[in-house]
């Protein structure tokens, strides 16, 4: 399958995505119950949606671009929500330079039961991160740290971030700016799998590459 | 197309108000080998219209809850006295029935009852205790009635009841990729639930403050953590944690000044003291580790806590004053989010044997160690203001519910919700 395809696929993904989102943002409104948060969501969102406007072709361009990044990139920030029309105007900018560089790199990477050593697999996908962020000193990069559901919530969001972190140490050895990088933790708060298992609980052990 | 989702939006906002009200019901497990029978009468009713609440009904099903007490059903009852002269003793005595307590309600006006209620030894036919003109108002009928209960649990027991009492839980409902968390209060029976926080960014770790009127929570907003306390009443709240990394795990200092809260700000997770009057952090801990899970001793002299300095979570105890440290568990292959009774005779932990998560008691005077649940991957465990009764989050049918396991072990109840996934309780101090 040619980058080119796989580009195409990638909008109709995202822009499916962005209609969740768009209805999403709807219940939201309607349900008078905002919060502060969620008010600043849809303010960022339309804004978003106004500078695409603008400039006519420039959306399809913009969602082009983050797509073009990589399929994983939709199950990183997709979960059909806002945010992956978020980060697609905000890496507006930085995006020209990830279509070459991100292509079917891998966003996502995980992690054995209480650990927190970056597998020797994850090494060769992580390069290519480093290699990107060195290129692009204004881009920047949140490492979402994760946990399975097993054992108690704030211990698995002290071992989500201990993730996050093992996997900074691996950027900033290769010479990812400190500043670039911020690392998060959601503990066990946000699985991508919901069975109570082995696969399920490997599934969710993971820090995820996203780039504001 | 357009009117299609109009018409689902509309149709989920029916479910999802009707899933607000989904409460938390009851199921009884198991109870102590040796129940005390007795028997709530009906109370009489002298007034206008049917009562919003039955009370006799709640005191029973509280006195059940608690697991101590086996109610004679009302189907058995001979008669329905609310004197004590109308009470055949014999009558009470041949259902086995060791106490009997009665009561009547009297409406004052469209708005507020007078409740007298009589608890009786049928063997010794002598008064325990009786109570005339509690006066109420219609939306305090539950209220009153759970404050009869502790009387009569106090007064049968020695211990003083909780049935008065509220819990914090969080409750994720919806989309499991993507659901609404709310942060709800509600009775200690899973009654009367409300919503206090609704977002679609996690909630978790609620926990009191010593007076029962603050919270403090934490929060996602905008994909990072923050901690709030927020006044119960009001809703008035304050951001006191935006750090970088980990803002987690807030706990309230016995004298209701403080707040131990997780920060790693300088590097990896540690305990540290924000005091609310001044607004300022106080580091406690100092290690490489993940220190994290603070609770206080009643006293406020400590805090214990979840480490891995020695290689695996286990709870160590840091004296504020000093700054020592010394680890408190060494039984099971890990022990996490500690809970001191309020009496500080016991430690309850979330204990790892063989694979399984279960609630443990430590006994603090001898260190003996008691496994107290059988369900499965438990965590969150938090203690009633009485300490009889631990309450517990746990994976049942494989969903989230809520469970309540005595500090003895003996009896067991669930809360499961009717919908979506419960988690995260504490349970308030006593109101005063």
């Amino acid at each position: 399958m040619s980058v080119n395809k796989l580009g195409k696929m990638a909008v109709i993904g995202l822009s499916a995505a962005w209609i969740a989102g768009c209805s999403t943002t709807a219940t939201e409104t309607d349900s008078s119950s905002v919060s502060e948060a969620e008010a600043n969501n849809v303010a960022a969102e339309s804004s978003a949606a106004s500078a695409n406007g603008s400039t006519g072709n420039a959306g399809d361009e913009s969602f082009g671009a983050n797509g073009n990044g990589d399929l994983s990139s939709v199950i990183v920030d997709g979960n059909g929500n806002v945010v992956s029309a978020d980060t697609a105007a905000a890496a507006e900018t930085a995006a020209a330079n990830a279509k070459d560089m991100l292509v079917g790199v891998a966003h996502v990477f995980y992690f054995d039961f209480d650990k927190s050593i970056v597998r020797p697999e994850a090494r060769e996908a992580l390069a290519k991160h480093a290699k990107y962020l060195v290129a692009n000193p204004d881009a920047r990069v949140v490492l979402e740290g994760h946990a399975d559901e097993r054992g108690t919530r704030e211990y698995n969001m002290a071992l989500g971030e201990r993730r996050a972190k093992a996997v900074s140490r691996y950027l900033t050895i290769q010479g990812v700016a400190a500043a670039q990088i911020e690392t998060v933790s959601f503990g066990e708060e946000k699985p991508l799998e919901f069975g109570h298992n082995k696969q399920a609980w490997q599934a969710n052990r993971r820090v995820e590459v996203r780039y504001e | 197309m357009r009117k299609l989702k109009y018409f689902s939006l509309g149709l989920m906002m029916l479910l999802l108000s009707n899933l607000a009200k989904a409460q938390l019901v009851i199921e009884i497990t198991s109870g102590a080998d040796q129940l005390l029978p007795l028997a709530v009468v009906p109370f009489a009713y002298d007034g206008k219209g049917a009562l919003p609440a039955d009370v006799a009904q709640i005191i029973e099903n509280d006195l059940k809850r608690s697991g101590l007490f086996e109610a004679i059903p009302r189907t058995n009852m001979l008669s329905l006295p609310s004197k004590k002269e109308d009470v055949h003793f014999r009558d009470w005595r041949l259902l086995k029935s060791d106490y009997v307590v009665i009561g009547d309600i009297r409406q004052i006006d469209s708005e507020s009852f007078e409740i007298n209620f009589e608890l009786i030894n049928v063997l010794s036919q002598k008064t325990v205790e009786k109570h005339t003109g509690l006066a109420v108002k219609s939306s305090g009928l539950r209220d009153a009635a759970h404050y009869i209960s502790d009387k009569i649990y106090q007064l049968l027991t020695g211990v003083r009841g909780a049935f008065n009492t509220r819990i914090l839980y969080v409750t994720a409902e919806g989309d499991r990729a993507a659901p609404t968390y709310r942060l709800q209060v509600a009775d200690a029976d899973g009654h009367r639930p409300q919503v206090i926080v609704e977002s679609e960014e996690p909630i978790l770790s609620p926990s009191w403050s010593r007076n029962g009127r603050f919270i403090t929570y934490v929060m996602f907003r905008d994909r990072r953590p923050n901690i709030f306390v927020q006044e119960l009443a009001t809703g008035k709240r304050q951001k006191i944690a935006q750090y970088k990394g980990l803002n987690g795990a807030p706990a309230w200092s016995p004298d209701g000044r403080q707040l131990a809260l997780v920060l790693s700000k300088d590097g990896n997770p540690e305990i540290y003291i924000f005091d609310i009057a001044t607004q300022k952090l106080q580091r406690v801990t100092n290690h490489y580790s993940i220190d994290t899970e603070p609770s206080w001793e009643p006293d406020g002299k400590g805090i214990v806590f979840t480490s891995d300095r020695g290689g695996n979570p286990q709870i160590y105890r840091v004296d504020i004053n000093s700054k020592a440290v010394e680890r408190v568990t060494f039984e099971g292959d890990l022990n996490t989010r500690a809970r001191m009774t309020p009496d500080g005779r016991y430690l309850v932990t979330v204990q790892k044997n063989d694979g399984n998560y279960h609630i443990a008691l430590q006994d603090m005077k001898n260190g003996r160690v008691q496994i107290l649940t059988e369900t499965y991957l438990d965590e969150s465990p938090s203690i009633a203001p009485n300490g009889s009764m631990v309450m517990y989050a746990t994976t049942h049918n494989g969903k989230g519910i809520l469970a309540v396991v005595s500090v003895d072990g003996l009896v067991k109840y669930r809360l499961p919700s009717a919908a979506g996934e419960v988690r995260e309780p504490a349970w308030s101090p006593f109101f005063e």
